[in-house]
């Protein structure tokens, strides 16, 4: 696919049919945001704090559709205990997270959730796959929105920080 | 001191008020029971845990069902830890979603501690400052039917303060298996399993 990994993996989550996507506000998650926003059919939720995407998509799917949760490492930690519902309940769920504090990371407090990301996933019952290069974004995200969707399990695709890019820090 | 309404006469009238197609999700601990207590629904979902996410799943129902009422039935404590949800309720102002919380000003299932709600937070003031227009305070057995009405009507977003009074009630448990909740729920939208 030649298009840009972001628009690859907006068409991935098309072709899954989600059509609830849930967000705090985060730079590399922009494309995404944007295109879903521009989407009649698909309904894009801020969120006040990255828990509430867990839950919105246990109630989306309780209704009959497909949600997909994106947001940073350091939301990860903001979800523990929601996580609870996705196992109580064995609801389907995807989550994109981009990666703060493992790569060119200029910020000190990205550090210590970056580390703790993948084991708190995995203690709560998620599994957690990883996409490094942008030749392997959206193959990771179909193969996550497939162990979702069709198998009913929970995915976590962690999007590395060297793949989002360093952080740009402009002086303008 | 303002009047104070039993929760579970309350509960139980606005149950009996609903269309049958209406959806229900309750918050963990007495709203839970009470709703059980009224009377088992196909369209119930029970929350035994999640704290905070009564309201955000109700949103995500109600976006999933935009012809369906959908109701979230929690209490104070609940909405408190996830009350930046109805800030996010108030971007998307779903219409057939209707917010009930039964406002006893305390935790009633860790010992009675007051709450926030019971101290300071009015919790209908700060939904209608997060621009859910349709704001109600309850306080009447009475209030129960309009407010039943209110939620058949998908007129909404609307946000109900309950004021409820700190009597204990019989725990009448509903099951605990929340995946099997989650199966019959979506069998009676004509949903499978997965």
């Amino acid at each position: 696919m030649s298009r840009p990994w972001p628009e690859q993996v907006y068409q991935v989550l098309r072709a899954a049919d989600v059509t609830q996507v849930g967000y705090v506000p985060d730079a590399g998650h922009a494309h995404l945001i944007a295109r879903a926003q521009q989407d009649a059919d698909v309904r894009d939720v801020v969120l006040s704090t990255e828990e509430e995407g867990v839950a919105l998509a246990c109630g989306a799917w309780l209704g009959g559709q497909r949600a997909a949760l994106l947001m940073q490492s350091s939301g990860v930690g903001n979800c523990i205990n929601m996580f609870s519902l996705l196992t109580s309940g064995q609801f389907p769920f995807l989550t994109l997270v981009t990666m703060r504090g493992e790569f060119a990371e200029f910020n000190p407090w990205q550090t210590p959730m970056s580390r703790a990301t993948q084991p708190v996933l995995q203690a709560m019952g998620l599994t957690v796959l990883r996409a490094e290069r942008d030749d392997e974004v959206a193959d990771v995200v179909d193969a996550a929105a497939s162990a979702a969707y069709q198998a009913n399990e929970r995915v976590a695709v962690l999007l590395s920080q060297r793949l989002i890019g360093r952080k740009k820090w402009t002086t303008e | 001191m303002s009047a104070r309404v039993d929760r579970r006469a309350f509960v139980h009238a606005f149950v009996a008020g609903l269309e049958s197609d209406a959806l229900v999700i309750s918050g963990l601990g007495s709203p839970t029971y009470d709703l059980f207590a009224a009377g088992e629904r196909p369209g119930n979902f029970y929350l035994w845990g999640a704290m905070g996410g009564a309201v955000p799943m109700g949103l995500g129902l109600a976006l999933a069902q935009p012809r369906r009422p959908v109701v979230v039935l929690t209490g104070d404590g609940e909405q408190l830890m996830g009350i930046g949800s109805l800030a996010t309720v108030g971007v998307q102002q779903p219409a057939n979603l209707t917010i009930v919380v039964l406002d006893n000003g305390l935790y009633g299932e860790t010992g009675g501690q007051r709450s926030h709600a019971g101290h300071a937070t009015d919790l209908a003031a700060v939904a209608a400052a997060c621009g859910i227009a349709d704001v109600r305070r309850c306080d009447h057995l009475t209030h129960a039917g309009s407010l039943a009405d209110a939620a058949a009507a998908m007129a909404g977003p609307v946000f109900a303060r309950v004021l409820v009074d700190a009597s204990e009630q019989e725990r009448v448990l509903p099951p605990r298996d929340g995946a099997a909740n989650k199966i019959a729920f979506r069998a009676a939208l004509g949903l499978s399993t997965f």
